[in-house]
């Protein structure tokens, strides 16, 4: 899950992070009370899940309160990058006399946490690390042991701030540190980190990612999580809880059974669709091994509901839970839809291998659902899913 | 000979009382893994189906010489049951549980490092590993295929299945599924070596997909040190940027982990790629001279 800025910033204050201070505005008149509050020069900001929004025109200083109103007007509602904006953050402007970048993170290939640290902030990091990649210091964080105060400083040193930033870097870093363990964070970013005219370190931005597999003991995080952003389907099928994703200008809806296969079964649909102007997958929906009939018909159901969706793609390998056991779960799941008076409108292409396959094949033929065609390899299903989506539109 | 895993591993289950844990310990001794002990602290003393629950995992150890411990302990004790079994020195450890928090893996990674890294782990959320005919650690149906001279790594547990399945007439050594969490205990990598020093194997199946650039290093590595011949899949090709596919470590981030990115890394290398999970099979029997029926 990726934070706001305001609420990273929230999370960086909790744990004592120096960050300036600030108030979310959701209209123009907000926006001015904020600015009235807080008094003097603010920065108003746009709050999108993006980077590059100071360039989008999403950043602005305002001189007064009647000032903050009119940027915010300017701001709210505003598109960056696809992201619509619908809040901004008013902040006091912050004296900056230099700008540097900080970030912990997880470091997959080398399975442990990686502080990047650089004395040159406030513009992209891959491009500094691209192009000057000496000034961008990366030093490994031990997982067990962490970063003190020592560490802290350690890491400072090695992205050669100045003297007269070391010692509130350090602390910073280490704080920074903290949030990053303690909310199960897998990126904390600063950029930029300043140093204030009267040599102060702040925290002038913040991005934080939470694990998604850690919202189980981060109780407190949850009420981050912005609905208003997600997809609507996206929506129903966590509900359900529905492993769901909902893709652009597809039209094959996709079921299947287990995260990999699926993956594999929307590149496949997509591969055979170049062969009938260029149809593609409309989701993808993992139902998981068991595929039980309840799961699958609430998996349907959402396929089912979503208007783009012209031809479903049932694609289940029958390992574990053997493919009888498929079979009569997706007989089930339709007698199911059907006491619900949901009946699809648009044929099924099913392709059920593995385990007992005969046997699942037959349960499927004697079900006798008229609008279900069985195609038992993989490839060629999707190329008939694919084939009677373009009939279909 | 097979990888890790063989017809002597004497396998303890951590989680064996849990619904999930029994029905899969009767899955493995169904297909004739030699399940020793269970452990569970507060069912010390019972039995499932007559194999018997210890209290830690150095009792079952004791008692039962076990060398194979898989994990169905659920997120929340899942950090602690694993560095139980690295303390118990303990040689390969399979995690089934999914959805343990990233930093209680980097931890447990660290612990185990920290310990001289005598337990091989596989895993996080990963559907374990099998040695066809000799012993199967984990939750990979047995039946799908039989045993043969291929091995196969892979992050994902159905595509594991479904190129058993293609590959059945042929048959593997050993298949490994790592898993497909950001952080696992066994690599790509890993295998590709177990694989090239194995005198069984004779060809390797690699299955990757979106997420980090593991099998970027793997093809690296592959140039550098393996020399029997590798076919390749990598799943994710329609995956939107920013978006997790199922699997926690799922996901392309700006313009890094991109499935075509991971394909056109094993070409360059020479590691034939298949466009469906199906040609990569055909790649493969092609290879071994079996075409299949």
């Amino acid at each position: 899950m990726d934070l706001f800025e305001h609420q990273a910033k929230e999370l960086f204050a909790r744990h004592g992070v120096p960050v300036p201070t600030g108030k979310v505005a959701t209209t123009p008149e907000q926006a001015r009370a904020a600015a009235e509050e807080l008094g003097g020069r603010v920065v108003v900001k746009a709050q999108v899940k993006t980077g590059g929004r100071g360039k989008a025109g999403g950043v602005k200083v305002a001189e007064d309160a009647a000032d903050a109103e009119e940027k915010a007007r300017a701001i709210l509602g505003m598109d960056i990058k696809g992201h619509t904006v619908h809040k901004v953050l008013v902040e006091q402007a912050s004296d900056i006399a230099e700008e540097y970048y900080a970030s912990y993170l997880l470091d997959r290939a080398n399975r442990t946490f990686l502080a990047m640290v650089s004395r040159e902030g406030g513009m992209d990091i891959e491009q500094v690390a691209a192009t000057n990649p000496d000034a961008l210091a990366r030093v490994p964080i031990d997982p067990l042991s962490g970063v003190d105060l020592a560490k802290a400083h350690e890491i400072a040193v090695a992205a050669k701030l100045p003297e007269r930033a070391l010692d509130g870097a350090a602390e910073l870093l280490a704080k920074l540190w903290d949030v990053f363990v303690k909310c199960d964070a897998t990126l904390v970013e600063v950029n930029p980190l300043i140093l204030t005219g009267d040599g102060r370190v702040v925290a002038l931005d913040g991005k934080v990612t939470i694990d998604g597999n850690a919202m189980y003991r981060q109780p407190d995080l949850a009420a981050f999580e912005d609905s208003s952003a997600v997809d609507p389907l996206e929506q129903r099928a966590k509900e359900l809880d529905l492993n769901y994703v909902k893709l652009d200008n597809g039209s094959v809806g996709v079921i299947g059974n287990g995260a990999g296969l699926v993956m594999s079964t929307l590149d496949v649909v997509a591969y055979a669709g170049e062969r009938y102007g260029g149809v593609k997958p409309a989701n993808f929906l993992d139902i998981g091994g068991g595929a039980s009939a309840e799961v699958m018909a609430a998996g349907l159901g959402v396929i089912m509901s979503d208007p783009s969706v012209l031809t479903i793609f049932v694609n289940v390998f029958g390992g574990i839970t053997a493919c009888d056991a498929v079979a009569n779960g997706i007989v089930s799941a339709f007698h199911l839809l059907e006491e619900r008076g949901e009946r699809p409108s648009h044929p099924l292409v099913v392709r059920l291998d593995g385990n007992n396959a005969d046997e699942g094949h037959r349960i499927l033929d004697e079900a006798n659902f008229g609008f279900i065609e069985r195609v038992d390899r993989m490839d060629e299903a999707a190329d008939r899913a694919a084939q009677l989506a373009a009939q279909e539109a | 000979m097979a990888t890790f895993l063989d017809s002597n591993s004497k396998i303890l289950v951590q989680g064996i009382t849990g619904s999930e844990g029994t029905k899969h310990t009767r899955r493995m001794v169904a297909s004739g893994s030699d399940i020793v002990a269970g452990v569970n602290p507060r069912k010390a003393g019972s039995n499932v189906d007559g194999i018997p629950v210890f209290r830690s995992v150095e009792e079952a150890v004791a008692e039962t010489g076990a060398n194979v411990s898989v994990v169905f302990v659920p997120p929340t004790g899942a950090k602690a049951a694993i560095q139980e079994t690295v303390d118990a020195g303990v040689p390969l450890c399979v995690v089934i549980t999914e959805g343990i928090p990233v930093h209680d893996s980097t931890q447990v990674w660290a612990y185990a490092c920290s310990r001289g890294n005598v337990t091989r782990i596989i895993g996080p959320n990963c559907p374990g590993l099998i040695s066809p005919e000799q012993s199967n650690a984990g939750i990979i149906p047995a039946s799908i295929t039989k045993r043969g001279p291929l091995g196969l790594v892979s992050k994902s547990g159905t595509l594991t299945y479904q190129m058993m399945y293609e590959l059945r007439e042929i048959g593997f050594t050993t298949c490994v599924g790592i898993g497909g969490d950001p952080v696992s205990g066994t690599t790509h990598i890993d295998c590709l070596q177990a694989f090239e020093d194995d005198p069984e194997t004779e060809g390797i199946v690699m299955i990757g997909e979106i997420g980090g650039d593991a099998e970027e290093r793997a093809a690296d590595y592959i140039e550098a040190h393996i020399t029997k011949p590798v076919v390749g899949y990598v799943a994710g090709f329609t995956a939107p940027e920013g978006k997790t596919m199922g699997h926690a470590g799922a996901i392309v981030s700006g313009s890094s982990g991109t499935a075509q990115a991971k394909k056109e890394a094993l070409e360059k290398v020479g590691v034939r790629v298949g466009r469906t999970p199906t040609e990569s099979a055909q790649l493969m029997a092609q290879i071994m001279g079996h075409p299949l029926s």
